[in-house]
């Protein structure tokens, strides 16, 4: 049976990782994400979860260690943020052309300095490139929801890239809310065991081969066109693999995007993480006063959902980006993206970028409302 | 086991391999992997190793190799073992193939949080006190006076004790060796693998390199035995069994406890190009070092004889 808890957003992922049955998980402290990696070592040493911990001297370590626990066959898991990210950056590339379907929990936050634990995204938006699947969630629910659905995304044997699950710092990681937990044995349906599809480093069971070798830039292009096609495969996936949890667990966060009140909108506020839950009340608030707004999340950032936003977007006036970051020296990087889509499908739409709430600053509805009137 | 009986075992280093002639790691590693058996995965991190293995998808290793990044080869080792003990497979070595640069500079955090941890892992760096591949540039490893190409005018500091560090982690087995003696090696290395389950291993192996200390590629073997004669690397092995520290000398090193049986170092210097550029003060710092490895060898002999 599945249970309502009030849970943080740490604890929400720790219970994803829980009900995935993770083998091997490996971690190293770095606020506001510690939560996790504290509750899962006191549900290993509890007997709860039956998973190898290994606690890494460091995170470039946590990530080599979970890299070379899936590698071996096991399903695994880390968490991090900020600093901690882009001290394991080198590895967190490796993961993805070494295609182990690990799952990473980020809990984004500033890089420094000053030193700053609260809120931004360009922690996790500098690892954009680098070949991993990105969900960014909006509530604690599908801060959990997100885990399980990821270690199906990322293990399905058309995808077999790395997945990260971002959830604001504070804002979702230390908030308490109401979370559906779903029963062990619905999950275990939903997200068989893993069996490595492609290679195993296991004598006993695998023949001797050689990874990550030298290879020549001819076949280096295949390998990294082989990861582009299994990132476009990928988004046929997640619509499916969505589905599926919905109808199991009746739960939609949306698939690679969300759309609240778009059909009829004729400006557009496109947002990620907590801010599109911002969003859809600044939705309701300008639609008392007659406007014709909607609110569009990326759910996915990697892959990009250029099909649905296209879809949702063709017809629309205006587009009002609301990012947490900033590209320095040019704009913000959602609003780039979006730009570059646009424009792919010769939509001549203008799009606004607005970067708020650096750093964990407050963003307010009204700061929202005032740049959509001044567009409209 | 004699020589013949060694080389008589199945070769997993097979032929077509691209190190260079008289390529101190091959030798190493041939024995290593004679030692190891085919239940073995080799990590391996940024090397000449992960080089001459061949180009893809070519592999001379008839292992399952792992080719991993620089600072990396530990912590991916540790991974990998979790994941094999998780699903029950016991009866692998996992094991952690690098040079100096990738474990005892860049990889360092990685050695000592695995050794801290006591994962059940054996780790073999092959020292050619150099950053080889990449083109002979300066290790904590590389010992004083020698040249290399970001030490134009010789290495002033001395060479990191390694595996005295290694020993200071608590590790169950560490060993030192030579490409000199490759049976030494080879035992070494069973050993190390008979102690599977009991925790961290590592075997430090001074691997004389014809390109990088600039001496004929038909002296890598006599420059090791040169290296352990003169007394510039001493031969030990030690275990650590319930924190009690069994530390021994290895022949011939046990009989060079006296300086005045050692060779003089001068027979190991000259043959070797690398240290053409070494002054006095040099000279007096590669003595200080051998005196400082000497000495903490005295300490632990002097411990375990309690």
């Amino acid at each position: 049976m599945s249970e309502v808890l009030a849970l943080t957003g740490n604890e929400a992922v720790a219970w994803g990782v829980r009900l995935s049955r993770v083998e091997v998980v490996a971690a190293y402290p770095i606020t506001p994400q510690t939560v996790i990696v504290e509750k899962l070592s006191e549900w290993v040493e509890g007997g709860e979860l039956d998973a190898e911990y290994i606690r890494v001297e460091s995170e470039h370590s946590a990530m080599s260690a979970v890299i070379g626990a899936s590698a071996a066959g096991a399903r695994a898991f880390t968490a991090t943020s900020s600093h901690g990210l882009f001290y394991m950056y080198e590895m967190v590339a490796f993961a993805a052309g070494a295609r182990v379907p690990v799952v990473m929990g980020v809990v984004n936050r500033f890089v420094g300095p000053p030193w700053n634990i609260w809120a931004d995204w360009m922690d996790a938006l500098a690892t954009r490139d680098l070949g991993w699947i990105q969900i960014w969630v909006s509530n604690n629910q599908e801060a959990l929801d997100s885990i399980i659905q990821a270690y199906r995304i990322a293990e399905d044997k058309h995808v077999l890239l790395p997945v990260m699950v971002m959830l604001e710092g504070f804002v979702l990681s230390h908030t308490s809310a109401p979370v559906r937990v779903p029963d062990q044995k619905d999950v275990d349906e939903f997200l068989p065991s893993y069996n490595p599809p492609h290679y195993v480093l296991n004598p006993e069971i695998s023949k001797t081969f050689g990874f990550g070798n030298i290879v020549w830039p001819w076949d280096t292009v295949h390998l990294r066109w082989d990861m582009h096609k299994a990132m476009l495969s990928a988004k046929g996936v997640i619509r499916r693999v969505v589905r599926e949890y919905e109808e199991r667990f009746g739960v939609n966060h949306g698939g690679l995007i969300k759309e609240y009140k778009v059909d009829d909108a004729e400006v557009v506020i496109v947002s990620m993480a907590s801010i599109a839950e911002t969003a859809e009340i600044v939705v309701d608030e300008l639609r008392k006063e007659g406007l014709k707004v909607g609110a569009l999340k990326i759910r996915f950032f990697r892959p990009f959902p250029t099909k649905e936003v296209i879809k949702a977007l063709k017809d629309k006036y205006r587009v009002v980006v609301v990012e947490r970051d900033i590209s320095l020296g040019h704009d913000g990087v959602l609003a780039m993206e979006l730009r570059s889509v646009l424009h792919r499908y010769d939509l001549q739409i203008p799009v606004y970028s607005i970067s708020l709430g650096l750093g964990g600053d407050e963003i307010l509805p009204r700061q929202i409302k005032k740049v959509v009137k001044e567009v409209m | 086991m004699s020589l013949r009986e060694i080389v008589s075992k199945p070769d997993l280093l097979l032929p077509g391999h691209s190190a260079c002639p008289g390529c101190p790691s091959a030798i190493a590693l041939r024995m290593a992997l004679k030692a190891l058996g085919e239940k073995t995965v080799l990590v391996i991190p940024a090397s000449c190793s992960s080089v001459y293995q061949g180009i893809y998808p070519g592999e001379s290793f008839n292992v399952i190799v792992y080719n991993v990044a620089f600072a990396s080869a530990a912590a991916v080792a540790s991974g990998i073992r979790r994941a094999l003990t998780k699903k029950g497979y016991t009866d692998v070595n996992v094991v952690v193939w690098g040079g100096d640069g990738g474990l005892v500079d860049i990889g360092m955090a990685t050695m000592s949080g695995a050794a801290e941890r006591g994962e059940d892992l054996i780790a073999i760096c092959y020292d050619n006190e150099a950053y080889m591949n990449t083109g002979i540039q300066r290790s904590g490893a590389t010992p004083p006076g020698a040249w290399t190409t970001t030490t134009w005018t010789g290495k002033t500091e001395i060479k990191k004790p390694m595996p005295f560090i290694m020993l200071e982690h608590g590790a169950r087995y560490v060993a030192t060796a030579s490409v000199g003696y490759p049976i030494d090696i080879y035992n070494k290395v069973k050993k190390a693998a008979s102690l599977r389950g009991e925790g961290f291993r590592y075997i430090h192996i001074l691997a004389p390199d014809p390109p990088g200390w600039r001496f004929d590629a038909s002296l890598t073997v006599e420059l090791g035995k040169l290296a352990v004669n003169t007394g510039f690397w001493p031969l030990w092995e030690a275990e650590v069994i319930n924190g009690k520290i069994k530390f021994r000398l290895n022949p011939p090193s046990n009989k060079l406890l006296d300086p005045s049986k050692r060779v003089p170092i001068e027979k190991f210097i000259e043959k070797q190009g690398r240290f053409r550029v070494a002054k006095e003060f040099h000279l007096r710092k590669l003595h200080q070092q051998m005196d400082f490895y000497w000495q903490l060898v005295k300490a632990y002999l002097s411990i375990s004889k309690d």
